[in-house]
């Protein structure tokens, strides 16, 4: 059972029914829960989706799986009419590494994932909703099954939902069965239709033709359970607890060389700095910093002199690096770097789907040249092959799996080169974790 | 009465996929969720399960594999009764994983993807499970075991092979 983690410089929205038994539908209507789908009924049959979605544009919120797309915009694109039924698609196949706040989530809110997807699809039109959880997550699965169960035996699913005549809301709850790809929007619904996760190609968007062929709106799990908060509160309070363009909290899933590490809500553009060494508790046995990779393994790495940023999507593109998950990795002077970027990129080349040609090929020689490198065998251009390898990945593939293995290569070659370099010529920095009897084609296969 | 005579499944499980064809669309997309029940109560998914999947949702048993090669969690072979998947993912490592795959390693003496003699174990090297807040972390099956320590996979492994440990995998897809 995942640890709890608090720090008084949270800001709690998301987790105001953590740790509260909000999995039990009495507690969660207790604690205002599904007060914010009746709010929105309320409104009147014709105002209620304009007033969702201008809401939702009002309060900020962007999505939280890694993209950082405006969701009340998103939801804005989905045509009025279609002939096709609608869909909303929850994404909780979290497999980022480092990422694990949606796993909290379904652990201990899982009647908001509900709630939201109810909201998402009264916003839009849709009349069933699906929420597709990674197959490692049964005992979640378990626990969201009990969830819908639950609604629906309150008459809060299914047909006129809280007795409104003509309000239908079905609600599909299932896994994957291991494959990172899969967290991917098009490979998702791909999934989802019983096939091989591989990506379809955009345009069309998913929110014009998405699953069985109808308008779908796709979201993390997470963002989607900030739309009942954010009904109750307003759009604007919600948009005050962030930065501009930046609406509302997020959970940060802080790990590695950290003290505390832990699932925490902090505002947006709250400072990584602080992140590390205040709310994380700092780097432990009293070692220095290294580097961080601030928001999954696809984010290029920071270094110790580059963390004090805000943690935004904006001001952490501008530092050169993504916010992506919100999955912060600390790592402390030991790790080595050439090792940890052998370690990333093999993980990449494991999940890649093969699909798109510059995927499966780049990730395969990146992870050649750099097992090469790490066994001692390395020559200076190996540095040049790996970083023409990841540039030449970047943006020639249907899915964002080649851009997430290509964007933490580029990231660790060229902010740390020096240290490959001396690497490559016997002097290597930091102290090794895998020996050679770690098979590095092992893992999944 | 299940919706397939002579189902090689048991009442239970049968009767839950005659459900699970009828919640979606178009009744393919139970197909994930039916060879990872299959599997749970099976061990692996058998030839004679993609035959019977297939046949309930209608497809060629060639689509039916052609989704089964490309999950990392289905398997057409039996693993151990408790199937130990030990995540070396980049939190994890940091934090010891590869020193708790080599214990289970030598503790269960088998590789990755072996299987001990007497059958009660397997052991997996797996990518990231979503524990990375409470690494180094692991999976029995379904369980997850985190805030590993060698000292604490003795115990979880000891508990497993008494039968004191959390429960093997779920029957019937529950």
């Amino acid at each position: 059972m995942p640890r709890s983690a608090s720090h008084p410089d949270e800001t709690i929205v998301l987790k105001r029914r953590f740790g509260k038994g909000a999995a039990n539908i009495d507690k969660y209507i207790e604690l205002e829960g599904y007060a914010a789908v009746r709010k929105a009924i309320a409104q009147g049959l014709e105002a209620m989706p304009a007033w969702i979605i201008d809401t939702m544009k009002a309060s900020g919120l962007r999505g939280r799986g890694g993209a950082g797309f405006p969701t009340g915009m998103k939801w804005s694109f989905v045509p009025k009419a279609s002939a096709k039924p609608k869909y909303i698609l929850v994404n909780g196949d979290e497999s980022e590494p480092g990422t694990c706040k949606d796993h909290v989530l379904f652990l201990e809110d899982p009647h908001a994932v509900i709630e939201g997807a109810m909201i998402a699809g009264l916003a839009i039109g849709a009349k069933m909703g699906f929420i597709y959880l990674r197959g490692e997550y049964r005992y979640l699965l378990n626990i969201m099954e009990k969830a819908v169960a639950d609604a629906y035996a309150r008459g809060f699913l299914g047909k006129n939902i809280f007795g409104n005549p003509g309000i239908d809301f079905d609600v599909v709850t299932q896994t994957g069965a291991g494959a990172y790809e899969v967290g991917e929007e098009s490979a998702l619904m791909e999934s989802l239709e019983g096939k091989r996760g591989i990506p379809r190609i955009r345009p069309p968007f998913p929110a014009v033709v998405g699953l069985y062929g109808g308008p779908t709106i796709i979201n993390n799990a997470e963002t989607i359970a900030n739309a009942p908060h954010i009904l109750l509160m307003g759009g604007e309070a919600y948009a005050k607890l962030g930065t501009e363009r930046n609406g509302g909290t997020r959970l940060f899933g802080i790990s590695g060389h950290v003290a505390r590490p832990g699932v925490y809500e902090l505002p947006m553009g709250y400072s990584l700095r602080k992140a590390i060494y205040e709310v994380a508790g700092g780097i432990p046995g009293g070692k220095q910093l290294k580097a961080v990779v601030p928001g999954g393994a696809s984010c290029p790495v920071l270094r110790a002199d580059e963390i004090d940023v805000g943690l935004d999507f904006d001001q952490m593109a501008k530092a050169g690096t993504m916010l992506g998950s919100g999955g912060i990795v600390v790592l402390d002077e030991t790790v080595s770097i050439v090792e940890f970027a052998l370690r990333t990129i093999k993980f990449y080349q494991h999940e890649s789907c093969g699909w798109c040609i510059p995927c499966r090929e780049g990730t395969d020689w990146i992870k050649k040249t750099l097992t090469r490198v790490y066994e001692g065998g390395g020559q200076k251009k190996d540095i040049d092959n790996v970083q023409y390898l990841a540039e030449n990945m970047m943006g020639r593939t249907f899915c964002p799996l080649g851009d997430a293995a290509a964007m933490p290569t580029l990231g660790f070659v060229k902010k740390f080169r020096k240290e490959f370099e001396d690497y490559i010529e016997g002097n290597k920095a930091g102290t090794p974790i895998i020996t050679p009897e770690h098979d590095l084609v092992g893992a999944g296969h | 009465m299940s919706a397939i005579a002579n189902t090689i499944f048991s009442p239970t499980l049968a009767a839950r996929f005659d459900q699970l064809v009828t919640l979606y669309p178009l009744k393919r997309s139970a197909l994930v969720p039916m060879l990872l029940y299959a599997q749970d109560e099976i061990g692996y998914v058998s030839e004679a399960a993609i035959q019977e999947v297939a046949q309930r949702l209608d497809l060629f048993d060639l689509e039916v594999r052609s989704v089964l090669s490309y999950y990392s969690m289905l398997r057409t072979k039996p693993a151990g009764k408790y199937n130990v998947q030990v995540c070396t993912n980049i939190s994890c490592m940091l934090r010891g994983g590869y020193e708790i795959l080599d214990h289970c390693k030598a503790k269960l003496g088998i590789g990755h993807k072996g299987v001990t003699p007497d059958g009660q174990f397997s052991l997996e090297e797996v990518e990231c499970i979503g524990a990375c807040c409470w690494a180094p972390a692991m999976q029995v099956n379904y369980d997850f075991h985190e805030d590993l320590t060698p000292a604490k996979v003795d115990t979880i492994l000891a508990d497993y092979r008494a039968g004191r440990g959390a429960q093997p995998a779920p029957k019937d897809g529950k």
